[in-house]
């Protein structure tokens, strides 16, 4: 061949085009594959929701449940006050909606300050019953931890709890996605009877099953079990606000 | 030499390659090799990372193996056809380059159409970049061979790390969750409930990353004791 292989002329154009090459080739399977992926991840969020208020779904028809059952979308700022409120068909692209606030990334975000963080909640109404949907972000021993918890009407009683987690260790913290370790929170109640939000506590060396303040931690997983008690205690308190509003609102009518 | 020559000697060099057949005694060895006297994980001890960290599950493993065979193949004939250009002071860059974007690739396919899998990958799938055997295979074969012959070597060297991990899976599956999970059909027992009503109950241990490790030790010796030609002479 007449060009020297080895002169930096050569080494750079040979680099630069590689660079090009492969730089078009990625964005554009990327851009290909976006619409795909933003649906399945909405699809996993929407299976997740409904799976706090106990319905059943699989990708297939998640979406077709998901408007069936959730009735209203609203995201409430740091006090607890309303700030929008949406019905009807999810716009991926609208940032605004409820449903398309990141709370995982907003929860990582340290220097996000208070006055811009979005808290979510989802009203649903599945066979007659009125619930609530909030989800929630915390730490775990060795990353995020994350999940839903739907309440009765009363915005008091646990209708069901889901939660998933990045990566706590198999077989210990992991089991906080399991039903054995979900299913004791349900009927379990967030406030006392003097009406002050005490939340559900994971409790290590096990919970007294009359306590409707706490269910069974995880044994060896005490760290993750931690986690989910101060994310359930954390993200209750910003909602505590609008569950007091709208729980007079209700007794009102009543 | 007269030019005639030169061109006579060049029909018989093409002429000579030609006539080996597709599947000769040589590129067969390619394909049988790493399975069994070189392979990556138990003889060359590559790869040993991923082998520890998605062997809980079969059905991961799985999905692992075939994107590692297909980076590794798709990388080994790229870096093949290219070697005579590829200027050598930057080649170890350019290597890296293509595999990156292969794993980058199968990463977004995974994402889009298989996004459960993906999810339990996680960043194990990015994570194959830094896979020993893949950079391994390209600077030591595919940069100097045709580029038949280094996806044979491609295949071959997946396919002989892919049993490794699909016999670890399998074990710590059975013995650490007592059911293999196939997708589609959900869970079969593979230990019968006699084992269980005996007082066994599912090994924790099978679960976490050493595990893995001392299965491959297993792996070893076992192929050890029975192919002698990899015992050191010391």
């Amino acid at each position: 061949m007449a060009i020297d292989r080895n002169s930096n002329k050569f080494t750079f154009i040979f680099a630069i085009i590689m660079v090009v090459v492969v730089g078009t080739a990625l964005s554009y399977v990327s851009l290909t594959l976006k619409p795909l992926q933003v649906q399945n991840s909405l699809k996993k969020e929407m299976i997740n929701i409904l799976g706090s208020v106990g319905v059943e779904a699989e990708r297939e028809n998640a979406e077709e449940l998901f408007y069936a059952n959730i009735t209203q979308r609203i995201t409430l700022n740091y006090k607890g006050e309303v700030v929008k409120t949406s019905t009807g068909q999810i716009d991926p692209k609208d940032a605004a909606d409820p449903f398309n606030v990141d709370v995982q990334k907003e929860f990582r975000d340290t220097e996000l300050v208070q006055e811009e963080r979005n808290y979510p909640i989802y009203l649903a109404e599945v066979g007659g019953k009125k619930l609530a949907v909030i989800p929630m972000v915390g730490k775990g021993l060795w990353g995020p931890i994350w999940g839903y918890i739907a309440l009765e009407e009363d915005f008091n009683t646990v209708f069901g709890a889901v939660f998933n987690h990045k990566s706590e260790t198999p077989g210990l913290g992991a089991e906080i996605s399991e039903g054995f370790f979900q299913e004791p929170f349900e009927g379990k109640k967030i406030y006392d009877e003097s009406g002050d939000l005490v939340s559900i506590n994971v409790k290590k060396g096990g919970a007294d099953p009359s306590n409707p303040h706490a269910v069974d931690g995880i044994t060896g997983g005490t760290i993750t079990s931690n986690g989910v008690s101060e994310m359930l205690k954390r993200t209750l308190g910003i909602y505590d606000t609008y569950f007091q509003e709208n729980k007079t609102q209700l007794s009102e009518l009543k | 030499m007269s030019p005639e020559i030169t061109t006579v000697e060049k029909a018989v060099k093409k002429e000579a390659v030609k006539s080996e057949p597709l599947f000769s005694a040589k590129n067969k060895k390619l394909l049988t090799d790493p399975l069994n006297d070189d392979n990556p994980i138990t003889v060359q001890v590559l790869g040993i990372c991923s082998a520890l960290a998605i062997t809980v599950q079969v059905q991961q493993a799985f999905i692992m193996c075939a994107s590692v065979l297909f980076v590794v193949t798709a990388g080994n004939v790229i870096i093949s056809l290219l070697r005579n250009v590829i200027p050598s002071r930057i080649r170890i860059i350019v290597q890296l380059v293509i595999v990156a974007a292969l794993v980058i690739l199968v990463n977004e396919v995974l994402k889009a159409f298989l996004p459960d899998i993906s999810e339990k990958l996680s960043v194990f799938v990015g994570l194959i970049i830094t896979n020993c055997i893949i950079m391994g295979r390209l600077e030591a074969f595919a940069m100097g061979n045709k580029a038949f012959p280094s996806a044979l070597d491609g295949i071959g060297n997946s396919l002989g790390y892919a049993w490794i991990l699909i016999v670890v899976a399998l074990v710590r599956e059975v013995l650490g969750s007592g059911a293999i999970s196939f997708p589609g059909i959900g869970q079969i027992k593979f230990l019968p409930q006699g084992v269980f009503d005996f007082g066994y109950a599912n090994n924790n241990l099978m679960i976490l990353p050493p595990m893995a490790l001392i299965i491959v030790g297993v792996i070893i010796w076992v192929q050890r004791s029975r192919n002698t030609k990899l015992i050191e002479a010391n």
